[in-house]
């Protein structure tokens, strides 16, 4: 605190490191409340200010950082074993006993924190670049954009390949636009599908899931689209191994029971709208269920819930604030959009199973303009009513 | 019907004229700041659409396809090279002759649409959807139902784009790209959204 005080007036108007006044800033205001407050007549309309919706997201994301830890090094150390057991290889390197919870979490840790830091890194350079050229603050939660694009990698990404995608995601998602809040979609999912489209051989496909070499298996969601649901029991597969996040897949997305954990802290805290993650519930439910009916084969919505990214991107994508619609029926339309489209891209496109990521970004795309018609319609109804 | 509905779809969805084939830029670019005239713009487009494509559709299968003067003894003669300029031609004309119908019959219709009518006769997202329609050997109903499909994408893109750009006025946008630079970025990331119906079958 006091060698930040005294290192300030350097950082200030006039003394030598003024350009990096914006890097002082940020870490002064993560470490400590600042001591500038507003002056003039000021008016408190809530307690809740940016930097505490973040550590709330953040502490709603505890237990799917915790799950993607622990389920990474899971997965590894389980397919290390089933290879010793086939005498595929000889030894079993350290860490790698699956029954022991430490091993796994360092483990799962070991690759989950190289991801994380290269995130956080890429973007905390971009976004000071952009804050000091634009003599603007750093804002408040590029954590959490760091947090989520590391829970959308699967556990092999390369770290260059996240390095990239990560600034792309920020640069164009984000900072070109004006920084946080005045972004139209969702930085951690423009650098997600960036990723896809530009090197879809380490974000999709079957080698890259468990993080160990020449080891391939496709994620739950492909086989149980192409090969049906009944064919997941012969890997050992179940709906509650599903819903705990015990299967391969990226490394946030598995456990639809930490985003449920994360949901209730959002929505608790109400800081994600409720009305976005029911209508999607419903859009979701429904055409499965409708699909279902016509056809009894195919995937019924209890699985279509927890397999995949649906859970992990209905708490935690598609809620973002800046990015969603505002208004509240456009919010429902919004949400019902995604629901539906997440349904129909899984059960009609068999090139694209994973696709609640791309299918969020078009929903953020649609988002103003759906906002747009309900304003125009609410317009018109109150002129009706005072001719 | 499901033939039908494919092409519908594709149209609008998986092959958008503005966002996969980058085509009609100009006016997609310039008439998208406010969502209500982009609205009437794409009103414009499906109309001409639905009317241009069929005609020069039944132009080409009867005119200037390779044999199609069969009839009046010249089996062997092939127009299709006279193709641009016919189809550019046809569509100036329709376009006229409609601005003058609504102007004559529907006075207010044509109040609402009066600009845009104009604007979009050498529109090269109108030019583009003929010139598929003939690569793709459509007949009269495909390319009927290919017209409206492409109108229909161009004006829910263009309708997309005013959308953001609405809500984008009060972000702050670095002096060098405001305007149409920030604008390009967007249809970008606004192509890459459309990549989510990229390979759905029915």
């Amino acid at each position: 605190m006091k060698l930040l005080d005294e290192l300030k007036p350097h950082f200030e108007k006039g003394g030598k490191w003024e350009k990096y006044a914006a890097v002082h800033e940020a870490i002064d205001t993560t470490l400590y409340s600042p001591t500038d407050v507003t002056t003039g007549s000021t008016h408190v309309r809530d307690s809740i200010n940016h930097k505490r919706v973040m550590s709330i997201i953040l502490l709603a994301l505890l237990p799917c950082i915790m799950m993607a830890m622990w389920n990474t090094g899971y997965q590894e150390n389980l397919t290390l074993n089933q290879m010793l057991a086939a005498g595929q290889i000889n030894s079993l390197p350290g860490l790698s006993n699956s029954n022991s919870i430490m091993a796994n979490l360092l483990t799962g840790a070991g690759m989950f924190l190289p991801v994380l830091l290269t995130a956080l890194i890429v973007q905390g350079i971009w976004v000071t670049v952009f804050a000091s050229m634009r003599k603007k603050n750093i804002d408040a939660g590029f954590l959490i954009t760091a947090v989520l694009i590391t829970l959308l990698m699967p556990p092999t990404a390369p770290l260059w390949q996240v390095a990239i995608a990560t600034s792309f995601g920020v640069v164009i998602g984000r900072e070109i636009f004006g920084g946080i809040g005045m972004n139209f979609l969702n930085p951690a999912l423009v650098a997600w599908v960036f990723m896809s489209l530009a090197y879809p051989g380490s974000i999709s496909g079957d080698a890259v899931w468990t993080a160990v070499d020449g080891y391939t298996g496709a994620t739950p969601l492909a086989v149980a689209l192409s090969d049906g649901v009944p064919s997941l029991a012969a890997q050992g597969i179940s709906w509650q191994s599903a819903f705990l996040g015990t299967i391969p897949g990226t490394m946030g997305e598995t456990s639809a029971l930490a985003c449920l954990l994360g949901a209730a802290v959002l929505l608790i805290s109400g800081i994600a709208s409720w009305r976005i993650i029911a209508s999607i519930l419903i859009g979701v439910i429904g055409l499965s269920s409708m699909l279902c009916m016509f056809n009894p084969a195919a995937m019924n919505p209890a699985w279509h819930l927890v397999l995949g990214g649906l859970a992990f991107g209905m708490v935690f994508l598609a809620t973002d604030h800046s990015s969603a619609a505002m208004t509240v029926k456009g919010q429902w339309i919004y949400g019902l959009l995604i629901g539906l489209l997440v349904v129909t891209v899984r059960v009609f496109n068999p090139m694209m199973p994973e696709s609640v990521g791309i299918i969020i970004l078009f929903g953020n795309v649609a988002a103003p303009l759906i906002d747009r018609l309900v304003v125009n319609a609410h317009i018109k109804k109150r002129k009706l009513r005072h001719v | 019907m499901a033939h039908y509905f494919t092409i519908f779809f594709n149209s609008v969805f998986i092959d958008n004229i503005a966002l996969t084939f980058f085509l009609g830029m100009c006016t997609f670019i310039a008439v998208s700041k406010k969502v209500d005239t982009a609205m009437m713009l794409g009103a414009a487009v499906i109309a001409v659409e639905f009317i241009t494509v069929p005609v020069n559709n039944l132009l080409y299968t009867f005119l200037l396809k390779k044999g199609a003067l069969a009839w009046a003894g010249y089996p062997d003669l092939d127009l299709s090279f006279l193709g641009l300029i016919c189809y550019i031609g046809v569509i100036a004309a329709i376009v006229q002759i409609l601005e003058m119908a609504l102007d004559k019959y529907l006075p207010a219709l044509y109040n609402a649409l009066g600009i845009f009518l104009p604007l979009i006769t050498v529109n090269c997202a109108i030019l583009g959807a003929v010139l598929f329609m003939v690569e793709r050997d459509y007949n009269v109903v495909e390319s009927t139902v290919y017209g409206v499909g492409v109108g229909c994408g161009f004006a829910l893109a263009i309708m997309l784009l005013a959308g953001i750009r609405e809500k984008l006025t009060y972000s702050d946008v670095p002096k060098g790209v405001r305007g149409v630079g920030i604008t390009f970025i967007i249809v970008g990331l606004m192509a890459m959204s459309f990549k989510a119906f990229s390979g759905l079958s029915f």
